[in-house]
């Protein structure tokens, strides 16, 4: 298939993950703000989320105050950040309407049908909009089109494509989150018995809709060691790094069946799953979360810059 | 007289480049004004491919390089006899018509400054010879454009240049090619080498002039520049409707473009009967 | 020649009397309640609204997916008017290319005197780039769309050629697919010949043209400028309809003696470029230098017999307005016929006797911009008021070379829906002509109808719709 509509489908795809997350974030941050904090007012987290969004810098220049209204619109509806709800399901949009012939029509509806939706609520007076509406929509837009995309679209490289940047994305993705938040699953003694660990342990869980998966894979107690356990190297878990990694590499494998070949691609890709499958929660405390986190953000990234050389540029690596 | 040639282009970029596109028209062709003994173009590090001899006698070769790469150089090296036929191209194959050297581009439409410029060269020759008005337009460029390197950028148009007064032998030609259309005769551009005197009269190793069409002669060169018709000291490169269109090589940085740094280096010599031929 | 103004013919109604081609579709239309009509055409809209086919007009700005309006009556022709359609539109297809072989070879036209050398050789669509070189079967024009206009029971007109990419075969082909699809009924009653052969028409006739150093099975692609382009929807259509793939400049590139597409798989060879953009940016180191649509290096294979570019660089020259007055003479010149097919009476202003003519009758005249298209630049003179034609007149005593005048054609009428039922409305129809190893011509074309009231400009960028075109078996 022609490398640049396989660059769009896989533009299309990353743009749909990054669209969830997004609104997964703003419902997270929407949340915690209606807690009290020690102090007697109420948390505020929004800069942890604009940090992990790195969008925090652009967002004090354009609307100075972190008022929470100044931030949905922004997480939202803005088009100056990149990463808003608005700005990643355009650009989802316009790489599946580059590509549409590549698309099935359930899964060109799909998108089409949420972009002209978006439009509609971006029309529609904001006094009038509920953040939480909002951010469901947009869940349950995303899952719509993956949906549609999964049950319709022919199983050939077109669809690797499209799987293998759902899931680096989503790897990019939970790494990020559970990076934000590094410090409440660190061992450390400050917050052990102040009920302040246990609300943002189950933040944590929330934002990747989690609870439930926790409830049903651990027992006992509920331990920083068995967050990082289902988040990093749970393979049930959809939003874990080590499902993604394994994802992708199922899809890589499909592609090198395909052509015939394997590439730098698999390569890479199999080296990050094997180092997580053997990984322990230990290890990587012991390195250091955050430590881990980065070196993991960097070889997935790797897969993701290899793909593109290799399969997305269209010349012989 | 016998001329060697040695001409050397290097591109340096600052950052690495994705890859590079030449067409390259740097093959003077066999008339009689000149017989070529030997002749070598070298793109050192690229890829040569499609070559095709085009409608007006000029070969042209592709060469591609693939990144990244900072730097690449071309380089001709070779030998041609040339013959001074007091600047009528002959026996030159070629298949376009004159006819289709009129058509104006960017940088030789002709406005106000221009026409005027014409008009007052060709005062009073209404029944003049071709040739003899295709000279007074020559002579007119040359008085109007003083030689002075560089004033005038490779975008300059004939009529800025004009305007200004000055410029190089890139500049003559445009603006003799746009006052030959004015007066409806078909002109175009040529590019070549020149061999430098050793008074060093003549300006540029890498040259440029004008063709001007004459019905009972064929095509007819005009160095404005130089005040001459070319003559054994020239070797004809390639031609076309101007500075672009004639290009020895057009080339095009794919991908992020960053700046590019050129260097030309032209040595033109008489080879001294009884001496060696290189290779 | 003068410019009376003429009765109207109108296709389905002699009279009272309904033709017989059109028996059918008005029993069709009189049986039809108006609730249904509605229903239909919503449907019909929802249909093409679906499939995406939506057209954007230059330099209009607003809507960039703009539906082109559908009517649903058909426009019929019998076998026996198609067959001289037919064949005079197959023998203009091989005059035109005839011509293109010559200009840019021997010019043995212009040596005989039949054509004046200037209109060609200082013609802006007379490309320098293409002069001595023969492409594959010496085609140069692979896809001609020659647009007529009718003016009576056996009076077709030759409106203008168009040999570079002429656009709206999507149309033709998806009227027929939305009229089968909402009125399988009117298909079983009447013997209409098919066109959905088209696409693999096309196929066959850029095959048949593949280069010399191509081996085996051809790998054709459609070049497109890419999604923001009006045709974008024609281009993808095509693509998917041949299986082939729809490229842009940037996933092609040239290396060695060839062209070569970006894949997944790393470069796959190209053999036959059906290009949808025009030559000036098909090659920026040929044409021009800051085109970012095309592909640079690509003139340098095309020629050395590499890749075939459909259509040649260079075919313009032969649908120009000021060309178009000599076609009939090159189908003398070229296959020693008589022209089946005529051409509008036309005035070129760069004439003097007929710039005089054209300026002392400008309110009876349709004058047009040689260089134009789509109907802008345009003077409709019994449609246009004096002040309008006044300032037109100031246009052509500046520039005269650039305007040719036409008489108003007393265009055919077809019954057309509008709100009260169906009324007469202008139209024109534009067949497609495949040339390659051999001419084909698939029966029917796209109709283009005035939708306005009286109207006579029919194209799509100034309130233009389209009709099925329907031909009679035998």
């Amino acid at each position: 298939m022609l490398s640049r509509t396989a660059e769009h489908l896989y533009w299309m795809a990353r743009y749909i993950e990054r669209t969830e997350t997004t609104a997964r974030l703003l419902e997270v941050g929407a949340r915690n703000a209606l807690l009290p904090n020690a102090t007697g007012g109420y948390r505020n987290d929004w800069e942890a989320v604009l940090q992990a969004k790195g969008t925090l810098e652009p967002f004090i220049e354009k609307y100075k105050d972190t008022n929470q209204r100044n931030i949905e619109t922004w997480l939202f509806f803005d088009s100056d950040n990149p990463s808003s709800v608005y700005s990643c399901l355009s650009a989802a949009r316009e790489n599946a309407r580059v590509v549409r012939t590549a698309l099935t029509a359930p899964a060109w509806d799909a998108i089409n049908t949420s972009f002209q939706e978006l439009q509609q609520l971006h029309r529609t007076e904001r006094s009038k909009l509920m953040v939480t509406d909002l951010c469901e929509w947009t869940l349950r837009s995303c899952q719509l089109i993956r949906g549609a995309i999964m049950s319709t679209q022919l199983r050939n490289d077109g669809y690797d494509f499209m799987g293998i940047g759902t899931t680096v994305e989503r790897a990019d993705n939970t790494a990020r989150l559970i990076d934000v938040k590094y410090y409440v699953l660190l061992p450390s003694v400050n917050y052990v018995g102040s009920g302040l660990d246990q609300s943002q342990w189950a933040l944590l869980l929330q934002s990747m809709t989690a609870q439930r998966a926790f409830n049903w894979s651990y027992q006992g107690e509920i331990t920083a060691a068995k967050i990082a356990h289902l988040l990093i190297l749970n393979r049930r878990f959809p939003r874990s790094l080590r499902a993604c990694a394994q994802w992708y590499c199922e899809h890589l494998d499909n592609l090198a069946e395909s052509y015939q070949t394997a590439t730098a691609a698999q390569e890479v890709a199999h080296k990050l799953l094997d180092d997580l499958r053997a990984a322990t929660v230990e290890d990587i405390f012991e390195e250091g979360l955050h430590e881990f986190l980065a070196r993991f953000m960097s070889r997935n990234a790797e897969v993701a810059t290899t793909v593109q050389e290799v399969y997305l540029s269209g010349l012989p690596a | 007289m016998r001329l060697s040639i040695r001409h050397i282009t290097r591109y340096r970029f600052d950052e690495p480049v994705r890859g590079i596109v030449q067409s390259q028209k740097l093959w003077p062709a066999e008339c009689a004004n000149q017989r070529i003994l030997s002749w070598e173009v070298t793109s050192h590090g690229g890829q040569t491919g499609a070559e095709f001899v085009d409608g007006a006698g000029d070969m042209i070769r592709l060469a591609t390089w693939r990144g990244p790469l900072t730097e690449l150089t071309v380089e001709v090296a070779g030998e041609v006899e040339t013959s001074d036929l007091y600047g009528v191209l002959r026996d030159h194959r070629e298949r376009v018509p004159a006819s289709a050297y009129l058509r104006p581009t960017r940088q030789v439409e002709a406005d106000a400054e221009l026409k005027a410029l014409s008009a007052v060269a060709l005062k009073g020759m209404e029944e003049a010879s071709a040739l003899d008005r295709a000279h007074a337009l020559s002579r007119a460029v040359s008085e109007a454009i003083a030689y002075k390197p560089g004033e005038t950028k490779p975008h300059t148009t004939a009529a800025e240049a004009l305007s200004g007064g000055v410029g190089v032998c890139q500049d003559h030609a445009h603006a003799l090619i746009s006052i030959a259309h004015v007066a409806e005769m078909p002109a175009r551009y040529v590019t070549g080498y020149l061999q430098a005197s050793e008074d060093g009269s003549p300006h540029e190793a890498s040259h440029a002039w004008a063709e001007i069409w004459v019905p009972e002669l064929g095509w007819v060169g005009f160095d404005a520049a130089n005040k001459c018709c070319p003559d054994e000291r020239y070797v004809r490169l390639g031609s076309g409707y101007d500075a672009l269109d004639a290009a020895p090589i057009r080339g095009l940085v794919q991908g992020a473009t960053p700046e590019e740094h050129l260097e030309v280096e032209v040595m033109v010599n008489a080879v001294q009967s009884g001496q060696q031929q290189q290779q | 020649m003068s410019a009376t103004k003429p009765a109207i013919f109108n296709e389905m109604l002699n009279g009272e009397q309904v033709r017989p081609p059109y028996q059918n579709l008005e029993k069709w239309y009189r049986s039809m309640p108006a609730e249904l009509r509605s229903l239909k055409q919503s449907e019909a809209e929802a249909l093409f609204r679906r499939v995406g086919i939506t057209f954007a007009v230059y330099g209009e700005g607003g809507d960039p997916e703009r539906l082109i309006p559908f009517d649903m009556f058909p426009r019929v022709m019998t076998a026996e008017e198609w067959r001289k359609l037919d064949r005079g539109v197959r023998q203009r297809a091989a005059a035109l290319n005839a011509f293109l072989a010559d200009v840019y070879d021997r010019r043995e036209i212009i040596r005989a005197g039949k054509i004046p050398e200037h209109l060609v050789t200082n013609n802006e669509a007379f490309e320098k780039a293409a002069i001595g070189f023969r492409p594959p079967r010496g085609v140069f024009s692979h896809i001609v769309g020659v647009d007529l206009v009718r003016t009576g029971p056996d009076q077709f007109y030759v409106l203008e050629d168009n040999c570079r990419t002429p656009s709206g075969v999507s149309y033709m082909l998806q009227n027929r697919e939305i009229m089968m699809r909402m009125f399988p009924q009117l298909f079983m009653e009447s013997r209409i010949r098919p066109v959905d052969g088209y696409a693999g028409l096309l196929k066959k006739t850029l095959a048949s043209v593949a280069p010399q150093k191509c081996q085996g099975e051809p790998n054709i692609v459609i070049l497109t400028p890419g999604h923001f382009n009006s045709a974008y929807y024609e281009h993808s259509f095509l693509a998917d309809l041949m299986g082939v793939e729809l490229v842009e400049g940037q996933d092609l590139f040239v290396e060695g003696d060839f062209v070569w597409m970006k894949t997944t798989e790393g470069p796959k060879k190209v053999d036959v470029i059906y290009r949808r953009i025009d030559d000036a940016f098909i090659d920026p180191l040929c044409f021009r230098p800051d085109s970012m649509l095309g592909v640079p290096g690509l003139m340098s294979v095309y020629r050395s017999g590499g890749v075939t570019i459909c259509s040649a660089p260079g075919a313009g020259v032969a649908d120009d307005k000021a060309i178009y007055t000599f076609v009939p003479e090159m189908i003398r010149f070229y296959l020693g016929e008589e022209p089946i097919l005529e051409n509008v009476p036309t005035w070129q202003c760069a004439k003097q006797d007929d710039c005089k003519y054209v300026l002392e009758n400008l309110s009876e005249l349709v004058v047009k911009e040689v260089h134009g298209s789509g109907g802008y630049g345009m003077l409709v003179g019994p449609k246009s008021d004096k002040s309008t034609i006044e300032s037109f007149a100031a246009k052509i005593r500046k520039n005269p070379d650039n305007y040719i005048a036409q008489p108003t054609l007393a265009l055919s009428a077809c019954p057309t829906f509008v709100e009260e039922g169906i009324a007469p409305r202008h139209v024109d129809l534009r067949p497609y002509c495949l040339v390659g190893e051999t001419i084909e011509l698939v029966p029917g074309g796209l109709t283009r109808v005035a939708l306005t009231e009286g109207s006579l400009v029919v194209n799509s960028s100034q309130g233009g719709g389209v009709k099925d075109t329907w031909v009679l078996a035998e």
